[in-house]
């Protein structure tokens, strides 16, 4: 992974966090899908949500990012509303990368112009800690899906979020390109930038989370720090998880 | 058959002749039609992505009727654009009929409704794609709009390239609008019209070839120009 001796600075407004959710809901034709979850996040780091498929995490990182309006409940960083100036202090990276049909660069350019300060050095800094300096000018769309994935999240750094949320980051790539994000990610974390990311690959999170928030069937189960959730998990569907039986 | 090869050698001596007249017929062919296609890409790229991108009432009412308007009988437009630009008309005053001007705007009035219906489709499939990175990036809708067309670029090209074969073969509006006027308004299509009913079917059949030579190699080129970009990935 190459070195990011210049790291992207989180800009030095107050703090996003806590985060806090009150009972939050999320319904489809009668169907809930985020039930009443209550939870407060005032820890640095990387947060990880966990939980088997259809758990709700995708759409609990949605809704915490603004793109989904919940059908009842509040969500409220650092005591304000979720409105245009919190989201945009906010990134989130998808599970399938969404690149524009542009150079590599020019899908970071565009992020920066977006924000107001396209500058070639910041950009060629950033494709050089995600490992892409060399493919700069390569369509962004004909990377490897390592390469589109470690290219949306150098994007969603160049917005200089003071939050980063990543749904399922490494679901579809090799060891290598996952080992390679995760260093990225770590990095990030330790310039101080808040982590909330979705996995379900329990390795993964065993390597990165400082805390873990556990959903199932749309619950939120346990919410606690890493250490203390992988050694004696509290809920039944936890422990069912981390031992890989089925839970229903 | 002996009219068919008359008129490939008629059609081939015009062209290797350079035949001053017929240089003039084909350039203003191409003026007023690649006048009209700007004009139109102007008009509708703008509203097809803007009917894409938006959410309000009666979207799909507008998207339904662009549609239908692709397939505008060009001797209305001829006749509706005859009434308003004539002596009598509102825009009398301006004298444009029988002027090449009065041709573009008709063109224009045909063309847009096919470039904004089908660049509508075109975008909206984009947008779903970006849609929520660009609701994540918190992106206004004026620079949404701008990336999409951007993006889409090649496509939209195969876009104005069915506007501009709608514009180059049409008659019905501007051999109203224009008159067939020699050396003044007389493009390809009127002037086969011309030949045809004087009976001379040989120069008509060349101009006819003319005309699929100079649609044939716009096709390439833009054909052209889109594989090399969905060589690159762009499209």
């Amino acid at each position: 992974m190459p070195d990011a001796s210049s790291p992207v600075l989180p800009s030095p407004q107050a703090s996003l966090l806590p985060l806090e959710v009150h009972s939050l809901c999320f319904r489809v034709n009668q169907e809930t899908l985020v039930d009443n979850i209550d939870l407060c996040v005032e820890s640095d780091g990387i947060s990880v949500i966990m939980g088997s498929n259809g758990a709700g995490k995708s759409l609990l990182l949605r809704l915490l990012h603004g793109l989904l309006e919940p059908t009842s409940g509040h969500i409220l960083w650092n005591g304000r509303d979720l409105d245009l100036a919190t989201r945009r202090r906010q990134a989130l990276v998808f599970q399938k990368p969404v690149l524009m049909r542009r150079s590599v660069a020019a899908n970071i350019d565009f992020v920066l112009r977006t924000k107001g300060r396209e500058r070639r050095q910041q950009r060629d800094q950033l494709l050089q800690q995600a490992g892409l300096l060399r493919q700069r000018d390569q369509a962004a769309r004909l990377l490897s899906g390592g390469e589109q994935q470690r290219l949306a999240l150098a994007r969603a750094l160049a917005t200089e979020p003071e939050v980063l949320l990543l749904d399922e980051p490494c679901a579809s790539i090799d060891a290598g390109a996952t080992l390679q994000i995760e260093q990225l990610l770590r990095q990030t974390r330790d310039r101080g930038v808040k982590i909330i990311m979705v996995t379900h690959d329990t390795g993964q999170a065993r390597r990165l989370a400082d805390d873990v928030l556990f959903m199932h069937n749309g619950r939120l189960f346990e919410h606690r720090p890493a250490q203390e959730f992988f050694a004696a998990p509290a809920s039944e569907p936890a422990r069912a998880y981390l031992e890989g039986r089925i839970a229903l | 058959m002996q009219d068919f090869s008359e008129a490939f050698t008629l059609a081939f001596s015009l062209i290797l002749g350079a035949d001053a007249d017929l240089v003039e017929i084909i350039g203003l062919s191409l003026r007023v039609s690649l006048a009209a296609v700007v004009l139109s890409a102007l008009i509708g790229l703008p509203l097809g992505a803007f009917i894409a991108v938006l959410r309000f009432r009666g979207r799909q009412v507008i998207a339904v009727l662009l549609n239908a308007l692709m397939g505008l009988p060009p001797v209305v437009v001829g006749l509706l654009v005859y009434m308003t630009i004539s002596r009598a008309g509102p825009f009398g005053w301006l004298n444009l009929l029988y002027t090449p001007t009065a041709m573009i705007i008709a063109q224009t009035i045909l063309v847009t409704p096919i470039i904004a219906a089908l660049s509508r489709q075109l975008l909206e499939d984009l947008h779903r794609e970006y849609d929520e990175q660009f609701r994540s990036l918190c992106l206004p809708t004026r620079r949404v709009i701008a990336a999409l067309i951007w993006d889409a670029r090649y496509s939209l090209l195969t876009v104005a390239l069915a506007g501009f074969g709608r514009a180059i073969a049409e008659v019905g509006a501007v051999i109203i609008v224009g008159g067939n006027i020699d050396h003044l308004t007389r493009v390809m299509t009127t002037a086969i019209a011309l030949e045809t009913s004087k009976g001379e079917l040989s120069l008509a059949l060349a101009l006819g070839i003319i005309l699929l030579i100079l649609a044939l190699s716009v096709n390439a080129a833009v054909y052209g120009l889109r594989a090399s970009a969905a060589r690159l990935a762009y499209a």
